[in-house]
């Protein structure tokens, strides 16, 4: 059974007053990580073609095509992983 | 040493421990790594000393009538860095250290971001500690200088006790106690294994700036720094912070674009190939005073060329679009 470790690299928190999470998605999975979270996530723009604002449920985030992605406004790791696992599996 | 971090350690805990107190001062500014700020408030804690911040203008360059009036008889170790990590601003720790002597106080220079970028000569400063760290200078990761001036170190107790830092340990039956005599200088504050691996390391790195002459690598930064800095001036979206003039300054760029932050700037940029550090780049202070939540950093070193800007441009114009 596939869990967030086959998609994730690393998850590292922010340096700044922002505390954002960012998310680094395996090189050889990014592809269809991203193809994942793309199904599930509603896509509100796509900047420049590379960056892509999205949508899940009430939170909001960006993800870049190099697989990484910024996420805002996350509680705790817990709720982090509970999100990447609906956007992910 | 580890690094300029260790170093700066060494001394807070060496020699603070031992000859700060109640009543005492020690001076840093508003501008430093957290690394010589840290160290010093939690020795301040310890011993009962006041830690006091010298002021930063809004350019990001020191303000000298500030750090120096609170120089006094009070003051015990004055510790400044020598080029700051987030504007690049270069502080002119020569002036500084001067009324620090002429108040009986020593001085401590933080050289992580000058002495990889060029010349320094710890003796026509006349700084009583300076510490860099190897990975800003083309050298391995967990290595690092330390230098003090011998007739402060000689006083100061060892930092860590170990293998090599000591030269007799002698145990007696009659008092049951161990009698331990310190190594000389510089062993006396090596205890333990050396990174052997690492100082070959950075010896070769020192070796090749020497060779490449450190003149001819601070005439490379600055070249570029003046070229990028002119060039993201152009952008309407970017504001680029620091001192208007740059030959007070080295190859750094804290910048922000309007309406992004600067992790969305740097994940931007990792996509075009391009690295930069995004964040309070350790310094969250200086990012208080600038009221930045933080900043994104373009940086400058001998591998860079102006073709590299002009591609750094292309893509930050594409913000412009956004």
């Amino acid at each position: 059974m596939a869990t967030i470790d086959d998609y994730v690299s690393r998850i590292e928190g922010t340096c700044g007053a922002e505390s954002d999470i960012i998310v680094v998605l395996k090189y050889e999975k990014k592809d269809e990580a991203i193809a994942n979270i793309l199904k599930k996530a509603t896509l509100k723009n796509k900047i420049a073609g590379i960056i892509l604002e999205l949508t899940y449920q009430d939170t909001s985030f960006r993800l870049y095509s190099s697989g990484k992605a910024i996420f805002r406004s996350i509680k705790n790791r817990e709720e982090l992983n509970k999100l990447l696992a609906a956007l992910l599996l | 040493m580890r690094g300029t971090t260790e170093a700066i350690n060494l001394v807070a805990y060496s020699w603070g421990l031992n000859n700060l107190g109640k009543g005492d001062e020690v001076l840093v500014s508003l501008m430093e790594h957290h690394s010589n700020i840290v160290p010093w408030e939690i020795v301040a804690k310890l011993k009962g000393f006041t830690l006091k911040y010298a002021k930063v203008n809004p350019d990001g360059t020191l303000d000298y009538d500030d750090i120096e009036s609170k120089i006094c008889s009070k003051t015990k170790i004055a510790c400044l860095s020598h080029v700051s990590n987030v504007t690049g601003v270069i502080n002119d720790v020569k002036r500084i250290g001067k009324v620090a002597h002429d108040n009986g106080a020593l001085m401590l220079v933080d050289g992580a971001q000058s002495v990889p970028h060029m010349k320094v000569d710890v003796q026509d400063l006349d700084m009583d500690f300076m510490a860099f760290s190897g990975h800003k200078m083309l050298g391995p990761t967990g290595i690092g200088v330390f230098y003090g001036k011998k007739e402060v170190l000689e006083k100061m107790p060892p930092f860590m006790g170990g293998g090599e830092m000591i030269k007799e340990v002698s145990f007696s039956e009659g008092t049951g106690q161990c009698s331990i005599s310190w190594n000389e200088l510089p062993w006396k504050f090596e205890a333990g294994t050396p990174d052997i691996d690492g100082a070959i390391g950075l010896g070769e790195a020192v070796k090749y700036l020497e060779g490449l002459g450190m003149d001819n690598v601070l005439n490379h930064e600055k070249a570029l720094t003046k070229y990028a800095t002119k060039r993201m001036e152009e952008c309407g979206k970017v504001t680029v912070y620091g001192p208007s003039n740059l030959s007070k300054k080295l190859g750094i760029i804290p910048f922000a674009v309007k309406g992004l932050s600067s992790h969305d700037v740097a994940l931007f940029f990792d996509n075009y190939g391009i690295m930069m550090r995004s964040g309070f780049h350790c310094a969250q202070p200086l990012h208080e005073l600038f009221k930045l939540q933080s900043s994104a950093r373009a940086s400058f070193y001998i591998y860079n060329t102006q073709e590299e800007i002009d591609r750094f441009m292309e893509v930050l114009k594409e913000f412009e679009q956004l």
